[in-house]
């Protein structure tokens, strides 16, 4: 009885209170955000309200939201750059990553570090000169500036994480399937790629995720209110001076995080998994 | 005579064939548009970013060459130092409280209890949402009026009086590291538990049955088990925090007085704002002897195994 009694004391403070702590802290600004963002503007500024419910839920702050701004556009613009990016860079990344998991030619190894010292430069190393790049092609101020800039990124991570995948397939199959008479591309479209598909996915999600997420280039390139993404048009062009619309602020930040968070529930399993492969294999 | 330069002939013809095999072709082609690509929007920025870093260019002027004028004029300024002097205590304290609560949550989450693979989804959420929105939110809870931690923590008598979180230069760093900290702890909890998970469950039950108690369990095999990961976490999360940028940009844009200025947020300021693009580009460069050491770290660690 007393053991019994002792067993689920130390359950308690071992682990249902400690982890109720860290889920408060990680989830309340989520909390926060969902609540504020179907407050009116009344209640959101009223200091003697009981401030952690939400007294009458209303829709006002997205209706001004799709009125007064280009909220539309920005989401369209973060939907075509993150598509469009991951979609590149998966493929590139499927190409090099293969070459560097089976194919054996001088070189294939300083490449293969590259790739991953590479996938280590943060963007703020090189943001400023890179601005001067996008100028002189032309791209200032268009989403094709992220859409050229974001697979310097992207693609030494698909790369990265896919040799890993393609490393662990068997070599047998596709050699089978080559001395059948399948060419070596035929090969790896038939035989590598199906076998990948978990790496894949997580791939191109998670390089959705960083391009949908993505804030310095974003930042730094484009300045007219139509081509923004959602992650840098939010926090700059709803604060002005310092007004700050913190209903519709919160509502377009809600509306910036549901896609992600969908996508990533969806895909959970993919994700774990290959978060805790890409951990262990470094 | 002849012989000789008949094998020096071969040797050659040897070598170049490894070029030119088949599989070598094939391996060249599929990695060449990821290597243009490189090559043109990463490898010639950063020499650029070298160049640029020795003119005092400035917006719309090339600027003329200066060699290292801009990083001795910045050596002598009080705010860079106190930027450098930022980056480090920004760096040094978020890792290190990633480093601690990540362990702890991991060994938390590798219990066992229902709904377990629910309660880890949430737990990586911070790390998955757009940082710039989310960091909107803490804007927004540490404001100096409506701040909903200052309410809910003197609502429940934790706090005597209101913290200013943004309008003192002493919280303001407090501020930041807290966001810091939230955003990825996911990212240090995950990675740890993966760890944990790949440790034989034979080597505690051997353990135990030799009469070690849990403590001597944990420091005796696994943070010594633990110990790739954990190195493989903190070389990744030192650069990208000493590198960060939209955490201070959107909460406290490197001040109240410059006190939560780091070395990224204000080479955006130097260059972008106030237009003097050759010593923006100087301060963004100081991240690279960050980068180097990281890389390697890593790459020694990685070699070992």
């Amino acid at each position: 009885m007393n053991r019994k009694r002792l067993r689920i004391i130390k359950r308690i403070f071992g682990l249902y209170l400690p982890l109720a702590a860290f889920l408060f802290f990680a989830l309340f600004p989520f909390y926060w955000m969902l609540i504020s963002s179907f407050k009116s503007n009344p209640e959101l500024y009223d200091l003697k309200a009981e401030r952690l419910w939400i007294k009458s839920p209303t829709l006002e702050q997205f209706k001004e939201l799709f009125r007064k701004t280009e909220i539309l556009h920005w989401l369209f613009n973060s939907f075509f750059v993150s598509f469009l990016t991951s979609l590149i860079s998966l493929t590139l990344g499927i190409m090099a990553g293969y070459a560097l998991a089976r194919l054996k030619f001088p070189g294939a190894e300083a490449f293969g570090l590259a790739t991953f010292i590479t996938y280590l430069v943060p963007t703020t190393l090189i943001f400023i000169p890179l601005a001067g790049v996008v100028q002189s092609l032309g791209l200032t101020n268009t989403i094709w500036a992220l859409v050229a800039t974001y697979p310097t990124f992207l693609i030494p991570f698909c790369t990265w994480m896919l040799i890993a995948y393609f490393k662990s397939i068997p070599k047998d199959m596709e050699e089978c399937a080559m001395i059948d008479g399948c060419s070596r591309i035929g090969a790896i479209i038939r035989i590598v790629l199906p076998m990948a598909i978990p790496g894949i996915i997580f791939s191109g999600m998670f390089g959705f995720t960083l391009s949908w997420n993505e804030f310095v280039y974003a930042l730094t390139f484009v300045s007219d209110t139509t081509h923004k993404t959602m992650s840098v048009a939010v926090p700059t062009e709803l604060i002005r001076g310092d007004a700050y619309f913190w209903g519709e602020l919160m509502a377009a930040s809600l509306l910036g995080s549901v896609p992600v968070a969908l996508l990533y529930s969806f895909f959970m399993d993919y994700f774990v998994s290959g978060l805790t492969a890409g951990a262990l294999k470094g | 005579m002849a012989s000789i330069a008949r094998t020096e002939q071969l040797g050659v013809g040897r070598w170049a064939t490894r070029f030119t095999r088949p599989d070598a072709l094939t391996g060249y082609g599929l990695i060449s548009p990821a290597v243009f690509l490189m090559l043109v929007l990463l490898a010639y920025p950063f020499m650029l970013a070298v160049y640029i870093s020795l003119s005092d260019r400035i917006l719309g002027e090339p600027g003329k060459f200066i060699l290292f004028g801009n990083f001795l004029k910045l050596f002598q300024d009080t705010f860079f130092r106190q930027t450098v002097w930022n980056s480090f205590i920004y760096t040094i304290t978020t890792v290190s409280l990633k480093l601690t609560l990540g362990l702890i949550l991991a060994l938390l989450l590798n219990q066992d209890f229902s709904h377990r693979n629910l309660v880890r989804g949430a737990l990586l959420l911070p790390w998955i949402v757009p940082t710039s929105l989310s960091v909107l939110t803490w804007l927004w809870m540490f404001d100096s009026l409506f701040s909903v931690i200052n309410y809910i923590f003197m609502g429940l008598g934790i706090f005597s009086k209101k913290i200013p979180w943004l309008g003192d230069p002493f919280w303001a760093m407090v501020s930041v590291i807290i966001v810091n900290t939230w955003r990825g702890l996911p990212f240090f909890a995950v990675s740890i538990l993966a760890g944990l998970m790949a440790i034989p469950r034979e080597l505690y039950e051997a353990a135990e049955t030799d009469g070690a108690g849990e403590l001597r369990q944990f420091w005796h095999i696994t943070l010594p088990l633990l110990q790739p990961v954990i190195a493989v976490v903190v070389l990744f999360s030192t650069i990208w925090t000493f590198a960060d940028f939209q955490i201070v940009y959107i909460l406290t844009h490197g001040g109240p007085l410059n006190a939560t200025q780091i070395f990224a947020t204000m080479a955006y300021d130097v260059a972008l704002v106030a237009g003097r693009i050759g010593e923006g580009a100087a301060i963004s460069l100081f991240l690279f002897p960050a980068l180097l050491v990281v890389i390697i770290l890593m790459l020694r660690y990685l070699r070992r195994d």
